[in-house]
């Protein structure tokens, strides 16, 4: 099975259409889309409703081209690429059709850019910048008056619907890389809203959290709670579990804002789960413990910590904590045998950190009593 | 039992029934004429025939499209012309039974006319009225002639003798046949059929389907229902012959769910298929295999859209999806897939039961073969119709239709629904087809003709279908979803009275970008009733802009009501049927209109005697009428 | 409780407690296999068994055909025959295509609106009466057109609508 994979994989590299672009001569694998030929030969063509990871939808029809030999004019994003075939991203038609389709969509779009948390990382200021759209351009048109409340249930993001466009992003994030389906498109028309089943907050849904929607709107209408940009980004491996899913923090100083998946990773694709895309504000925590605590005498196991953790315990240094810790193991293990002892070990850890674990738990205690948080 | 048994025996019940020797009785009773109380006329036959001591055989028929008669029923005496009746009532019904089949006077009074052999005196040909004389019957074949529940009826009329010729012959010489007959898709775009055919069946792969379109969505047009209901098969065994051709062995009908009695029809005529041999494994020993499901719609237009439809068969929302790949390439579960529709279909069976040079030898040049079209709206004799391509708009609206009732003048007409667009007087005499049709900036469509008089605002007849078209988007693509909106707000704002300049510029502009720019064919022909409004009554649009004027007297928001001081005998009627309370006066005082109270329902104008005829409606100028009551002729 | 007027085809069954729903729910299923093909039959079973599609049934369904949920509540609120809240007893259906419109659809919308005082799209409170419009009936030739169960009435007045549904005319 693998090999014939391979072999189509490879068959695919080596066949390469040409076709032409805007004059120019642009090679391109086979089976691609025009879109996708277009943009590899460094050809902008807007759009807002294609992703790279997702099946090709048509939808925002800011991708429009004409194309010799085929009636009117098509999207790029659904049209796949053949040889020979001669584009043109900017014609009289293609323009008119997408300056009146940013225009129906931010007649249409309620909010004020200023205080939208995407401003500037917006992919529909972008379009409409691009296209050079005019405060009069849309002026002239009747405003939408559909006004919906927004959905702040969940307590990672939240969903404005009066800043959705409706690419379908989202829904086919939750469908074909999450393989969830907690939201979908419901009603039609002009009432077609993205959904949760029963129309109900986010949050009662099935949703798992794991964010691929809000990394894929290319509006304000899925953003996460906290607005802070951050100011520059560092690429590390998430600390969460041994996938080692790669990721870039988002940076103000030495605080984390947000992360976001590595989209050139092999290892997750950009892709990320609720803990590593929204889990990180325990590390800037107040409460995050950063030196190791003793218990103070007298203090027994029956109180209350109570948040107030000082009357219970005292800090102390690294070697105290550890030399403590190796003389109670050692009396237990002298007083009741090495197997009344357990050792749990974390995903979080390294695969190298859980060797060194499992060898302490077998070579030093003498007890196969090892295990791992993955398994609870 | 073999085909030819089969036949053998549908011909001689047939025949017997032709010869019996008591009298028949073909009542309609397609939706038509259920609507327009079939039911109640039934009963009353049945009745009558009992008090009379009468036996009589009782045939439900299809529609024969005399719908603007119905309820009408055929009275078929031994020996004798078989007479038509219509408009009837069960008063009527005990007339006809005492005087024609009790006695022998055929009512020439009340007779419509006479089909078959032999004529009766004072009754007209039925078949040489002006209603009837211009059409030509493909597609109708056997609709109001035949009982559409009786296969047999079917077959003694050469039904399925086309699927027999079909069978004798290589797939790819039926798609010839189809291609030499110049057949072209019924269902509105006018796709060449045979062509169609050939990209399903050249496509590679084994399984493939073929699909009936019966999703007739457009409004204003019933041709496919009437067929379903008054002729199935004809339908059917044109996809028999389509399965073969392409190499299908299972199809589908996609049929609304607001078509209950054709989905009746359907059922019980794909059961008396099976029975006959005609479905299933190893038709009539032949080898093919074809199955045939019939799928519900669930109340959504854009389901006639062919992507949008196969979704929806797979169970999904009704969203269409960008071409290519068409669906001759990967339609129903990625396989290649022909989809027609019903009159398509039906124009089929008829091919093959004659010859593709029999049909080519109807209609224009590249328009050939029949149309049937649904004719309502403002005309006197609305119906089903069916008549050779080329014919031209008068023929049909004054020849066949009988003009426009109550003495008003003609406005336009409507062809292809929600993506077609209005015809003004300047079409009357341009021919019906394709081409013809795309040139005036409408669509041949589905069939649906809509006569308009003076009274109708061509204004409000564009904010009509965008209203339509709006609601039934899927809600996809940005140009139909947002577009079709834009322009309804614009033309909602326009018959409201607060249209602004530029409107009609703008309303061209975003029509054109939607047309260009749309998924879907739903979209790419939404703006078509507005461009051709526009373009064929831009003064209409200009008085409500600028003058906040309609025309027509028909956009409320523009009209008041006002009683002529001059003619009102103070006669109270008005008064009595206001459901306002709008209306001041009283006996012999000039009543008045409270235009601030004014509901603008038209009760007063409807009620107020003829003979009076004191209620008029003004738009865009100041009402002529005092303020308060004065007394009837100026005097106290 | 008040007695409904006698009117052909009224829906008799109500949707009853949950209890009653699966119960009914599952002799519904057992008509289908569970493909993705049987999504839409099987809803279309649903709203004619309950009058609408109540959520649970929705549900049991998704299970069934090996669907998320939501893709279950977006077909049902993208066709309009599914509602989503209970109709009433009786459907009064107005049609609303260019045949009936141009003959005076509008003025038989408006006697029906007042003459049970709700609006295209709701049930009356006591659930007796639902009011909707449809997009074509197809009896264009006898417009305007209203359905009252399944019940085509043609050739329709104020005062003849009145009449279809049940109330005397004053």
């Amino acid at each position: 099975m693998t090999t014939t994979a391979s072999t189509t994989a490879e068959e695919k590299k080596v066949a390469t259409i040409t076709l032409t672009i805007d004059g120019k001569k642009v090679e391109a694998p086979k089976g691609v889309t025009v879109l996708e030929a277009a943009l590899g030969a460094d050809i902008y063509i807007p759009t807002l409703c294609y992703d790279p990871d997702l099946k090709p939808y048509g939808a925002c029809r800011l991708c429009v081209v004409e194309i010799d030999g085929m009636r009117g004019i098509v999207s790029s994003c659904t049209t796949p690429a053949a040889d020979k075939m001669v584009v043109h991203t900017e014609t009289p038609k293609v323009n008119q059709a997408r300056r009146i389709a940013i225009e129906l969509i931010m007649a249409n779009h309620i909010g004020d850019c200023l205080t939208c948390a995407k401003n500037q990382q917006c992919e529909l200021q972008k379009v409409a910048r691009y296209l050079g759209i005019e405060q009069e351009h849309f002026d002239r048109l009747r405003k939408g008056t559909r006004v919906l409340p927004i959905d702040k249930s969940h307590p990672a993001f939240d969903r404005d619907h009066n800043k959705c466009i409706l690419c379908g992003r989202c829904v086919r994030a939750c469908q074909e890389i999450a393989g969830v389906g907690a939201i979908d498109l419901a009603y039609r028309g002009y009432a077609a809203k993205v959904s949760t089943f029963g129309d109900k907050p986010i949050h009662d849904s099935i949703c798992e959290s794991c964010g691929e929607c809000i990394a894929r709107c290319p509006t304000g209408a899925l953003v996460p709670k906290r607005t802070r940009q951050a100011t520059r980004h560092v690429k590390t491996i998430c600390p969460y579990c041994g996938v080692g899913c790669s990721i870039y923090l988002g940076m103000r100083g030495n605080e984390i804002v947000e992360v976001q998946g590595d989209r050139e990773s092999p290892v997750n694709k950009g892709g990320l789960c609720v803990k590593g895309r929204f889990g990180f504000d325990f590390v800037n925590h107040p409460s995050r413990l950063t030196k190791p605590l003793i218990r103070k005498e007298g203090k027994g196991k029956d109180i209350q910590v109570n948040g107030n953790f000082k009357d219970i315990f005292r800090e102390a240094t690294w070697d105290e904590a550890l030399d403590l810790v190796a003389k109670r193991l050692n009396q237990i293990k002298e007083k009741y045998g090495p197997d009344s002892i357990g050792v749990l070990s974390s995903a979080k850890c390294t695969n190298e950190e859980n060797y060194l674990l499992q060898k302490f738990t077998r070579a030093v205690i003498g007890t196969n009593n090892i295990d791992h948080c993955a398994r609870l | 039992m073999s085909f030819e048994e089969i036949k053998r025996q549908a011909a001689s019940e047939w025949k017997a029934m032709q010869n019996s020797p008591i009298p028949r009785i073909l009542i309609g009773t397609a939706t038509c004429g259920m609507a327009a109380g079939a039911e109640t006329i039934m009963e009353a036959l049945n009745a009558e025939l009992a008090k009379n001591n009468i036996k009589a055989d009782i045939i439900q028929v299809g529609c024969i499209g005399l719908c603007y008669a119905e309820p009408l029923f055929e009275v078929i005496k031994p020996g004798k012309p078989g007479v038509f009746y219509g408009d009837l009532t069960p008063e009527l019904v005990a007339e006809i039974i005492r005087d024609w089949l009790v006695g022998d006077n055929p009512r020439p009074d009340l007779a419509l006319g006479t089909r078959g052999e032999g004529t009766l005196k004072g009754i007209p040909k039925l078949f040489e009225l002006p209603v009837l004389k211009p059409q030509v019957r493909i597609v109708l074949r056997n609709c109001g002639n035949i009982d559409p529940t009786n296969i047999g009826h079917y077959i003694a009329n050469g039904g399925y003798e086309g699927f027999i010729k079909a069978l004798k012959m290589k797939p790819q010489e039926i798609i010839d046949e189809m291609k030499k007959s110049g057949l072209r898709g019924r269902g509105g775009a006018g796709f060449p059929t045979g062509m169609k055919w050939q990209f399903c069946h050249d496509a590679p792969g084994t399984v493939k389907y073929i699909v009936c379109n019966a999703d007739e969505g457009d409004p204003g047009a019933f041709m496919d229902r009437a067929v379903m209901e008054g002729d199935p098969h004809a339908v059917l065994e044109g996809m028999l012959i389509g399965a073969y051709a392409i190499g299908a062995s299972e199809g589908y009908v996609y049929i609304r769910a607001e078509y209950p009695l054709a989905i009746k029809r359907l059922v019980v005529a794909l059961k008396q298929m099976e029975e006959c041999g005609l479905l299933g494994d190893n038709i009539l020993g032949s080898g093919f295999n074809f199955h045939i499901k019939i799928k519900e719609g669930a109340g959504a237009f854009v389901c006639g859209e062919e992507t949008a439809l196969m979704a929806s068969i797979e169970g999904n929302r009704g969203m269409p999806r960008s071409r290519p790949p068409f669906p001759a390439q990967s339609g129903l579960w990625g396989k290649p897939t022909n989809i027609n529709n019903v009159e398509t279909w039906a124009n089929v069976s008829a091919i093959l039961q004659k010859s593709a040079s029999w049909f080519a030898s109807y209609g224009t040049e590249k328009s050939k073969g029949t149309k049937t079209f649904s004719l309502v709206g403002k005309v006197v004799r609305t119906g089903l119709i069916e008549v050779p391509m080329g014919i031209t708009l008068r023929e049909i609206i004054y020849g066949i239709g009988g003009g426009i009732p109550g003495g008003k003048k003609y406005k336009a007409t409507q062809t292809g629904g929600p993506s077609g667009g209005c015809l003004p007087t300047s079409f009357l005499d341009s021919p019906v087809d394709y081409e013809s049709l795309a040139a005036a900036g409408s669509i041949m469509g589905s069939g649906g003709m809509v006569v308009m008089d003076e009274t109708t605002c061509m204004v409000d007849v564009a904010r009509y279908f965008l209203n339509f078209t709006q609601s039934e988007s899927c809600g996809k693509c940005v140009m139909c979803r947002l577009g079709t909106k834009q322009m309804l707000d614009i033309l909602q704002d326009i018959v409201n009275g607060k249209g602004r300049p530029g409107d009609i510029e703008l309303l061209l502009e975003v029509g054109d970008a939607i047309k260009n720019g749309s998924l879907c064919a739903l979209g790419g022909t939404a703006p078509n009733p507005v461009q051709t409004t526009i373009r064929y009554f831009r003064d209409e649009y200009e008085a409500h802009i600028n003058e906040k004027r309609c025309p027509a007297l028909a956009c409320r928001p523009l009209i008041s009501y006002y009683i002529i001081p001059e003619k009102c005998q103070g006669c109270g009627i008005c008064i009595r049927a206001c459901t306002s309370e709008a209306i001041k006066g009283g006996k012999r005082m000039v009543h008045v209109i409270d235009q601030s109270k004014c509901a603008k329902c038209g009760t007063c104008l409807d009620v107020c005697p003829a003979k009076f005829s004191a209620v008029a409606i003004s738009s865009g100028a100041p009402v002529k009428a005092p303020a308060e009551p004065v007394p009837v002729g100026g005097k106290a | 409780m008040k007695v409904a007027p006698a009117i052909e085809g009224a829906r008799t069954a109500t949707p009853g407690t949950d209890k009653a729903i699966d119960s009914q729910m599952n002799e519904i299923l057992t008509h289908f296999k569970g493909e993705k093909g049987e999504l839409i039959p099987i809803l279309q079973q649903v709203q004619q068994r309950f009058g609408y599609l109540p959520e649970q049934a929705m549900k049991r369904i998704a299970e069934f055909v090996h669907v998320p949920p939501s893709t279950v509540f977006g077909i049902g609120t993208f066709y309009a025959q599914f509602k989503l809240v209970p109709t009433g007893r009786n459907i009064i259906k107005v049609c609303r295509g260019t045949g009936c419109y141009v003959r005076g659809a509008p003025k038989i919308i408006t006697e029906l609106e007042n003459q049970l005082g709700i609006k295209d799209g709701d049930t009356t409170p006591d659930m007796e009466y639902s009011l909707e419009t449809v997009a074509c009936f197809g009896s264009c030739a006898l417009a305007p057109v209203m359905v009252v169960n399944d019940k085509v009435h043609g050739r329709m007045t104020p005062e003849k609508a009145k009449k279809a549904i049940g109330k005397k005319s004053e």
